[in-house]
């Protein structure tokens, strides 16, 4: 296609919009309140997902052995938890270090308190192996195969951190995909209404056009760019919107919420914008086009 | 060259608009097409186009048969031929220049092209002088004129004219009709679908007569004697 044809094209996509400004206008608004949703439970998932890897790297099982186990034996049994696929990483804590730490946690200040301890470690039979998992939803998998294994006396862990993260991450992901979905057929029946009354409104144009030796192409061109232009316009806009929102909102939460400033902060915008920028104007963008694009095919044949 | 070899057309609701039309227009000939509504010459016309397919029957011009043509060779075939129709179809919202010149733009010429070509166009329509001006500023000839400027633009071989009269007084009609005979001078194959006998017997050229679907006359005066159709002698031109 020449330049000028495609500028031709172009200018003749936006007089459509401009001719049908109030449909236009309608499927823009659609696509926007689509894009807005996608948006926000976009933002939403992903901080959910960041959380969910912090408590990753914090959120640990703790294997206990029997107290008659030597520190060898228990290097044995560690050795094969080692060697699990699943493990990011683990420390040997020796009844000493959990004695130390204990000390150092509930006698601060008061270290008189825990000499009559010294030559008797209350904690004795307590070495443990402090494990952390690649993915925190393989956790209660895990702690059942430690919980099977010989010598292993006790399995501490916190099954609510990992489990309310996977069940908010997967309510979270349904509820977008339905809504996200509705509103989506939405704006592809008011895509396709809008590009049938602009292909009424060019019906005789359409009509000599392929009479004179138009391709279809040629002859589809400005539906597509109308298509194609309702679409970006209508991810650009929710775009900017959750550019402002998502700063002012995580400003609000850390500001308010004191208690998650110390477990959770939210991903910077300047991360999360772009992939979300490029999925919404993919969408937008792809939705208007092929809506447009099948919904003009009807009307090229002559 | 455009050949028909026994073409009929029966529509879906059974209708049977041509009847095993047999008939040869030369390059460079300038024939009309008469009848009475009902009688074929619209739907023969829109054979030629290519707008839609014969029943049964071939139909070739210039050597190509229409009927073996891919699809997406339509346009191409399509650019060889001109289109006027009686309701001119004027772009209301674009100028004198812009009517003109859109047949060149879907067709992808530059645009130094159109600005060489439209005015030549123009000239020979005669509407030099109104290029800015829109379709409703127009009279009924001039904006047949502009229709006729913008089915020329590209060159065609064969001009196809549906009634390009039918919405004309006398006076524009026969400015037309002079229009069309330059225009055949040039060297194009005119054919002009009409109702009006009296255009047809002032231009003194060939008429093929059609009714219900049939060719029942054809005559060329320029030919004497006449040639008919088979079964012409036992009809008469219909009114």
């Amino acid at each position: 296609m020449r330049f000028s044809t495609f500028i031709y094209c172009l200018k003749q996509g936006l007089i459509n919009i401009r001719r049908n400004f109030l449909h236009s206008l309608a499927s823009a608004a659609t696509i926007s309140a689509c894009i807005f949703l996608f948006c926000l439970f976009f933002a939403i998932i992903g901080n959910v997902r960041h959380f969910a890897q912090s408590a990753e790297t914090t959120v640990g099982i703790t294997v206990f052995f029997d107290e008659n186990y030597t520190e060898e034996q228990i290097w044995q049994v560690g050795d094969v938890i080692a060697a699990r696929p699943e493990v990011r990483e683990m420390d040997f804590i020796s009844e000493e270090a959990a004695w130390e730490s204990f000390q150092m946690e509930y006698f601060a200040g008061m270290e008189e308190l825990a000499e009559g301890f010294a030559d008797d470690n209350p904690l004795a039979g307590s070495a443990s192996f402090e494990i952390f998992l690649h993915d925190i939803s393989t956790q209660e998998e895990m702690v059942e195969y430690l919980s099977s294994l010989q010598g292993v006396r006790k399995v501490n862990y916190s099954n609510s951190v990992a489990e309310g993260l996977e069940n908010m991450n997967q309510m979270i992901g349904m509820v977008s995909i339905l809504i996200i979905a509705v509103l989506l057929a939405v704006a592809i029946f008011l895509i396709s209404n809008t590009i049938s009354v602009a292909a009424a409104f060019r019906k005789s144009e359409n009509r000599i056009m392929m009479l004179i030796g138009a391709t279809n192409s040629i002859v589809r061109a400005p539906f597509l760019v109308e298509g194609l232009f309702l679409g970006i316009v209508g991810a650009a806009v929710p775009l900017a919107g959750i550019y402002f929102l998502y700063q002012k909102a995580a400003e609000y939460v850390m500001g308010h919420y004191v208690i998650m400033s110390g477990i959770f902060t939210p991903i910077p915008i300047e991360t999360l914008f772009p992939v979300m920028a490029g999925t919404a104007f993919a969408l937008g963008g792809g939705v208007g086009f092929f809506v447009s694009f099948f919904t003009i095919q009807k009307h090229l044949k002559l | 060259m455009i050949r028909l070899t026994n073409v009929s057309k029966v529509y879906e609701t059974g209708n049977k608009a041509l009847r095993g039309v047999t008939l040869t227009i030369k390059d460079g000939e300038f024939v009309f097409i008469v009848g009475r509504s009902g009688s074929g010459k619209t739907t023969l016309l829109k054979l030629l186009l290519k707008e839609m397919e014969p029943s049964s029957g071939r139909i070739v011009v210039n050597d190509v048969e229409l009927g073996r043509m891919k699809r997406r060779h339509i346009p191409r075939y399509r650019r060889s031929l001109g289109v006027v129709f009686q309701d001119f179809r004027l772009l209301k919202d674009r100028t004198v220049f812009e009517n003109v010149a859109f047949a060149q733009r879907v067709i992808g010429e530059p645009n130094r092209a159109i600005k060489e070509s439209v005015p030549r166009m123009l000239g020979l329509v005669g509407l030099s002088s109104k290029y800015k001006v829109y379709p409703r500023q127009l009279s009924g000839g001039e904006q047949q004129r502009v229709a006729i400027a913008r089915a020329l633009i590209n060159r065609p071989e064969v001009l196809l004219a549906d009634e390009p009269t039918g919405n004309l007084d006398a006076f524009h009609a026969g400015e037309i009709m002079k229009l069309l005979e330059e225009i055949n001078r040039q060297g194009t194959t005119v054919i002009v679908v009409t109702h009006s006998q009296d255009m047809v017997d002032a231009m003194k050229k060939r008429v093929i007569t059609m009714d219900r679907g049939r060719v029942v006359d054809d005559t060329n005066p320029v030919q004497e004697p006449r040639i008919s159709a088979r079964r012409s002698h036992r009809r008469t031109l219909p009114r």
